[in-house]
C-alpha cells in the first residue's frame, strides 16, 4: 500500500520537469510572436501635441489649432522609408473615400520629398516638412510610417505603427474611424 | 612597426566610430555627468537594444541633442525622464518603473527564489525524514527472519545488511 503511494508521488515529480517545460515553451512561445517592434503610444486619449511646421508644397506655416473640427488623419513618411511608399495606394484611397489626412514628412531632404509625391501621388490635404525631427519628438514618432488618428475635439484616438495597407493595421484603424464617427 | 602603427591606427578609428557622440559643450562636469547618465539609461525606439548614447540611428542622434538642450534650459534629470516617457511611454527606460503593472517583472525573480528555497528546504527534509524511516516494522522483520530462516542465513539484525538481503532476496 505504502509502495503504491510512493510510486504515485514519484511519478508527479518525475514529470514536474516536463511539465515546467511545458509551460516555459507555452510562455516562450507567446514571447515570440509578440512584436517588440509595436511600442504603444502613451498619448492615445490626450490631445494632439501643438506644432508649427512650415508647408512642404507652399510658403507658410500650418499650425496644429487647424487640426480641430474634423476627424483626421495624420500620416507620417518619408521618401527614404520603403513602407511608406507600400502603403501610398492605400493612403490615396482613403483620402478618396473622402478622409481628411495630413502628411506629416518626417526627416527629409525637400527635393527629394516633392518628387516622391510627384511620382506617386499626392492625397494630402496639407503636407507639413518636420526637417530636423523635432516636432516629431513630442508626437512619440521613432519611424516611418507611423498614422495617428484624431478626432474632431484634437485628441489622438489612435495610432498604426508601420504600414496602414497591412490588413490587421487597417482594420484596426477603421474600427476607431468608425466608433468616432458616429459621436 | 608601420605595420604595429596602422593596426592601432585602425584600431582607434573603429573605437571613434563605435560611440556616436556628437561634441557637447556643457556648462559644467555635473551636467556632463547628467547627460551621459540619461543618455545610457533611455532606450533607442529605433534600435531597441541599444541605449540613446550606443546608438547611431538618426532618433537617437534627436534626442542626445533634445536631451542636451533641456539640461542647457536647466532641466533636471526627472524632468527629462518624464519628458521622455510622455512621449515615448515607460518603454523608454530602461529600468522600468516601479508600479502595480510591474510588480510581477520587480518581485518575480525573488518569488521564483523563495518557491526555489522553500521546495530545497522540503526536498532535504523528506531525505532526512526517509533516512530514519531506516527502522523496520515488526512485519517487515518477520518477514526478513521467515526468509532467512528459508535461506538457512545466520540471525542478524543490523539493518544495512538485513536491506541487502531483502534486496538479493527478491
Amino acid at each position: 500500500m505504502t509502495e503504491i503511494k510512493q510510486n504515485s508521488k514519484s511519478m508527479t515529480q518525475r514529470f514536474m520537469p516536463l511539465i515546467i517545460f511545458g509551460l516555459l515553451v507555452v510562455l516562450l512561445g507567446v514571447g515570440l510572436t509578440l512584436n517588440p517592434r509595436l511600442v504603444p503610444s502613451p498619448l492615445i486619449g490626450k490631445p494632439a501635441p501643438a506644432f508649427e511646421l512650415p508647408y512642404l508644397d507652399q510658403e507658410g506655416m500650418f499650425n496644429s489649432e487647424d487640426l480641430k473640427g474634423k476627424i483626421t488623419l495624420l500620416n507620417v513618411w518619408a521618401s527614404w522609408c520603403y513602407a511608406c511608399r507600400q502603403e501610398h495606394e492605400v493612403v490615396k484611397q482613403l483620402a478618396k473615400s473622402g478622409m481628411n489626412i495630413i502628411g506629416f514628412n518626417y526627416k527629409d531632404k525637400k527635393q527629394d520629398a516633392l518628387r516622391w509625391l510627384a511620382q506617386l501621388g499626392n492625397p494630402y490635404q496639407v503636407v507639413v516638412a518636420d526637417e530636423n525631427g523635432r516636432a516629431a519628438i513630442d508626437w512619440g514618432v521613432y519611424g516611418a510610417p507611423e498614422t495617428f488618428l484624431i478626432d474632431k475635439q484634437g485628441i489622438i484616438r489612435h495610432k498604426v505603427i508601420g504600414p496602414v495597407s497591412d490588413q490587421q493595421n487597417f482594420d484596426e484603424l477603421m474600427a476607431v474611424v468608425k466608433e468616432i464617427s458616429g459621436q | 612597426m608601420k605595420k604595429l602603427f596602422v593596426t592601432v591606427a585602425l584600431f582607434l578609428c573603429v573605437n571613434a566610430w563605435a560611440a556616436p557622440m556628437e561634441t557637447f559643450e556643457f556648462e559644467s562636469e555635473a551636467q556632463e555627468k547628467t547627460f551621459r547618465k540619461l543618455s545610457d539609461e533611455l532606450r533607442c525606439l529605433v534600435c531597441q537594444n541599444q541605449s540613446i548614447a550606443d546608438s547611431n540611428a538618426g532618433l537617437a542622434e534627436d534626442l542626445r541633442a533634445e536631451i542636451y538642450g533641456m539640461l542647457q534650459a536647466g532641466k533636471n534629470e526627472e524632468e527629462i525622464k518624464e519628458f521622455m516617457v510622455d512621449r515615448y511611454g515607460d518603454y523608454v527606460l530602461y529600468e522600468p518603473p516601479f508600479e502595480p503593472m510591474t510588480w510581477l517583472l520587480w518581485f518575480g525573480p525573488m518569488l521564483i527564489f523563495i518557491i526555489g528555497i522553500f521546495y530545497a528546504r522540503r526536498f532535504i527534509a523528506q531525505q532526512n525524514a526517509s533516512d530514519v524511516s531506516d527502522e523496520l516494522s515488526s512485519e517487515d522483520i518477520e518477514r526478513i527472519k521467515s526468509l532467512q530462516s528459508e535461506l538457512n542465513f545466520p540471525d542478524q539484525n543490523k539493518n544495512s545488511e538485513n536491506n541487502d538481503m531483502k534486496g538479493d532476496g527478491k
